[in-house]
């Protein structure tokens, strides 16, 4: 059974739809994140799992118990907000004794339990100081020490790391892992940063215009992409459109793309997704392409041109014109290749992606 | 991992806090605001027991009351003319310049708001009245026969009102002046524009809201304006003055006729300025800004003439004010053809303060204030808990306004509508009759400068923000816990500064108070009137320097609050 179960939920301010039918499940112990672009819904998501807003239709479940209607005081779920959301007029100590001076704990355990907490997110010796005399990731370390002092049952971070600058955003992040995993916590966590939910998360949600769009491993969801959407809020795709010629349901189908008119063989496993003479979209990373000097005439093999290069340190990107499908090509020896030099790029059928709409 | 438990805390028995708080809002908006305005306004649509509109027609077949209409707008509007054209040059002066001494002087400029306007209006008389330390000074200079000018009608009116009121454009154009981001200016300047379209295009449309509310709240004060026009108007006939003649003469349906009028106008001239108001709000961006700067007036003669300037200024500014404390010095008599009174003495103090009725005086007034004060601050809280962050619905937008009612509403409504409406055994009071009794005038002033309370908590608490109540909600607080522990103690210091200034107000209070007092419970400015009435000029003088100096040290106190907040 799943710890945390979102069922059929809906939310609109006013008019605006924010959230459109999303079901969802958490396992126990699970880093689930869900990634969207800015507007897309998924803090709205967030706090109608926290209790902060009520969905318009559809439940929430948390170990099997409806709470859809709990107040988000009585869920005793921890949550980090995006601006930290600090006591400006209380110390440290006292900003994460808060939750538990409201369950009306003893003194001592009160003061045991801060100790503890401030140890775990790496603030010692900080109880007294005044949270804006904090940097920004000291204040967000008291922000997460304050959500794991009640011992949550589930542990919610809206951007957490949104206002850190890169450096200290890359190391917090490896922290917050580490840490949700070994006081063994079922987190949700939101971000519009790819790279960021692919780094924490066990499940990822995409979540685009209000809706649910794919869930998955991280990996999973950037090699084979479902929907075209995902495939564009994931970036750095090739996206090719193309109409299926072959009618064979079986093995691999045959497809031409509509600019430069070449043909590419695609393993389908399901025929309904490539209809016949319409057009669809395949999807292929650019680290997935191949660049050799000429075709040997081999399967999916396209001879293109090179049109710019762009050195990005360990790898650079090559951009490739063939016939008029433009291609990009992510490859680690760009001296083989010189603009406007003829070279061919080879897309391995396998690692080709069918897309839903 | 540990077996997740929901964290649930005993559940209460318990009538939702909101529904409660409506619930008290609601009925004192019935008692103090919607009945008795109502009240007014059906009494004025009816001669005896019937309805009828003869009460208005018989008001406007008479010039008089006319002429008293169409002087209090004229007299209003002229007043915010001149004080636009005080204080907005003086906001841009002390904003944008810097020279020595500037924040005294900037300080100093806005004196005249806690100035009671009776108190004001006595130091003027004292000062420039035709008897006055001025007249007689010309006059033994020049060698005249009698005093050069007279302190009397329009002119006089005038030049008081635009003493005490243009501190409402000084202040809020000087704020406004201040949110302005210099970098707009900048992006102007780099884009060609001369210093003129500067202003005229950039910097002005942004100080209009700033504007809109210095005009209103000049205009609704002088409309409300009353000891001036009662004691140096002269001929001239304000429909302030006219109700309470009315009252006085027993006419009572005059009175309440001319109230709505009032109020009409009033409210008119509210609802006509917020309407404006709200077409031309701008986003404060958020960006990085570039930082204030002043420019300094370096250059010789300049900077001579900018302090010149400054000091006679400041000097006209506490000119009533020394006046007033050295008549407050002189022995009762001793000041009689002489410019300046000739013996000096404490007996004045001495008296208000070893006298029993003297003293009591001021017992009324700090116990009524306070009562009042106490009371608009928890009342604030309601409010503010039910309409902040929650602007969108239509019943929060009438609550707000049916609480800015009795702020826009001239002291002289306020106080003839509860006299009216409980006056006598009514529908909603019973037998219980509100006046002649010590509560009436402390329900006076929670009506009248409630709105004050609530604006600055309502203030405090815009500035919260929204995900510490959040945060607190998630770490399992609940209302109660979170109200004191994180709303209290962040709102506080707003919410005390404004209490403070609602009090000092009400402690000077006369418009409303003159119509409804108690014999047996005089506030100060009524004593003080009375004392003027008797010629104790000295005594008088002395009751308005003690509320005075009350009310400078409460505002120091504010002023430490408002700075703790930020």
């Amino acid at each position: 059974m799943p710890l945390l179960s979102l069922k059929n939920i809906s939310k609109s301010y006013g008019s605006t739809p924010a959230v459109a039918d999303i079901s969802l499940d958490v396992e126990r112990g699970e880093f689930f994140g869900l990634l969207g672009p800015s507007g897309c819904g998924k803090t709205t998501t967030l706090r109608m799992i926290a209790g902060l807003e009520k969905p318009d239709s559809g439940s929430i479940e948390f170990d099997g118990r409806d709470i859809t209607n709990l107040p988000a005081e009585r869920r005793g779920f921890g949550m980090v907000f995006q601006n930290y959301a600090l006591f400006p007029h209380l110390n440290v100590a006292e900003n994460v004794a808060f939750g538990l001076r409201a369950r009306h704990r003893p003194n001592a355990e009160i003061k045991e339990r801060v100790k503890s907490a401030l140890e775990l997110v790496q603030l010692p010796g900080y109880e007294k100081r005044r949270v804006d005399e904090l940097s920004g990731g000291q204040q967000q370390r008291v922000a997460i020490a304050r959500a794991i002092a009640i011992e949550p049952a589930l542990l919610l971070f809206d951007e957490p790391l949104s206002n850190l600058d890169v450096t200290l955003r890359e190391e917090t992040r490896g922290e917050l892992r580490e840490l949700v995993v070994r006081l063994g916590l079922t987190a949700v966590y939101v971000t519009h940063d790819q790279e960021e939910a692919f780094a924490l998360c066990d499940r990822i949600s995409v979540m685009v215009g209000g809706r649910l769009l794919q869930t998955g491993a991280p990996r999973a969801l950037y090699e084979q992409p479902a929907k075209l959407a995902v495939a564009r809020f994931l970036g750095r795709n090739n996206l090719i459109e193309v109409m299926r010629i072959s009618s064979s349901n079986e093995g691999a189908g045959e497809f031409k793309t509509l600019a430069g008119g070449h043909t590419l063989r695609v393993p389908i496993q399901r025929g309904e997704l490539a209809p016949l003479n319409k057009p669809c979209t395949l999807a292929i990373r650019p680290e997935h392409v191949a660049l050799k000097p000429a075709t040997d005439g081999l399967e999916n093999e396209i001879s293109a041109e090179v049109r710019e290069i762009n050195f990005a340190g360990a790898t650079s990107t090559v951009k490739l014109d063939a016939g008029g499908l433009l291609l990009e090509a992510l490859v680690l020896q760009p001296n083989a290749f010189a603009v406007g030099a003829h070279c061919a790029a080879v897309l391995p059928a396998e690692h080709m992606s069918l897309l839903k709409e | 991992m540990a077996n997740p438990k929901i964290f649930s805390p005993r559940r209460r028995l318990a009538l939702s806090p909101r529904l409660f708080l409506l619930l008290i809002v609601g009925v004192i908006l019935l008692y103090g605001v919607i009945y008795p305005n109502l009240h007014v306004v059906l009494q004025s649509l009816q001669r005896e027991g019937i309805w009828s509109l003869q009460n208005y027609r018989e008001i406007f077949a008479q010039r008089i009351v006319l002429k008293a209409i169409f002087s209090s707008i004229s007299i209003s509007i002229l007043t915010v003319v001149f004080c636009a054209a005080i204080g907005i040059p003086l906001a841009f002066l002390f904003e944008r310049f810097t020279f020595p001494a500037r924040r005294l002087f900037a300080t100093l400029a806005a004196l005249p708001l806690v100035l009671p306007p009776l108190v004001g209006t006595i130091a003027f008389i004292f000062l420039c009245g035709e008897s006055g330390i001025l007249a007689r000074l010309a006059q033994s200079l020049f060698h005249l026969e009698r005093a050069p000018w007279s302190l009397r009608g329009w002119p006089a009116l005038l030049l008081f009102h635009a003493y005490t009121m243009y501190p409402f454009f000084y202040v809020l154009t000087g704020a406004g002046l201040s949110r302005i981001d210099d970098a707009l200016a900048e992006a102007g300047k780099s884009l060609g524009a001369t210093r003129t379209r500067v202003l005229t295009r950039i910097v002005l449309p942004q100080l209009t809201p700033s504007l809109l509310a210095a005009a209103l709240l000049t205009f609704m004060t002088s409309m409300g304006s009353f000891s001036a026009p009662l004691l140096f108007g002269g001929g001239v006939r304000v429909l302030t003055l006219e109700i309470y003649t009315a009252r006085q003469r027993g006419d009572l349906t005059l009175a309440l006729t001319e109230t709505v009028i009032l109020a009409v106008i009033s409210l008119g001239a509210l609802v006509f300025f917020q309407r404006y108001e709200g077409t031309r709000r701008f986003a404060a961006a958020a960006m990085k800004g570039t930082a204030k700067t002043r420019r300094s007036i370096a250059t010789g003669t300049t900077r001579v003439v900018a302090i010149a300037f400054a000091v006679l200024f400041s000097v006209l500014l506490v000119l009533p004010v020394l006046t007033l404390v050295l008549v407050s010095l002189a022995r009762e008599g001793s000041w009689t053809t002489q410019t300046l009174p000739t013996s000096y003495t404490l007996a004045n103090y001495a008296r208000i303060f070893s006298d029993n009725s003297a003293r009591q005086v001021f017992l009324n007034s700090l116990s009524m204030s306070a009562i009042a004060a106490v009371a608009a601050l928890l009342w604030s809280f309601c409010v503010a808990t039910l309409i902040v962050k929650k602007r969108r619905r239509a019943w929060h937008r009438i609550l707000s306004w049916l609480i800015l009612v009795p702020w826009a509403l001239p002291g002289t409504v306020v106080a003839v509508s509860l006299a009216e409406a409980y006056g006598k055994p009514s529908a909603l009071m019973g037998s219980f009759i509100l006046v002649g009794t010590f509560w009436i005038l402390p329900v006076v002033y929670f009506l009248r400068f409630m709105p004050l309370v609530v604006r600055a908590v309502q203030a405090s608490m815009e500035q919260i923000d929204e995900a510490l109540d959040q945060a607190g909600r998630s770490l399992g607080a609940r209302w109660r816990q979170r109200f004191f522990r994180i709303t209290l103690p962040l709102v506080w210091p707003g919410a005390v500064a404004g209490t403070l200034l609602a009090f000092v107000i009400a402690l000077g209070e006369y418009v409303a108070s003159v119509l409804v007092f108690v014999p047996s419970n005089r506030p100060i400015s009524i004593a003080i009137a009375s004392e003027l009435r008797d010629f104790n000029l000295g005594t008088a003088a002395a009751y308005g320097v003690v509320l005075m100096a009350i009310i400078a040290v409460s505002m120091m106190v504010a002023g430490r609050l408002e700075r703790l907040r930020s």
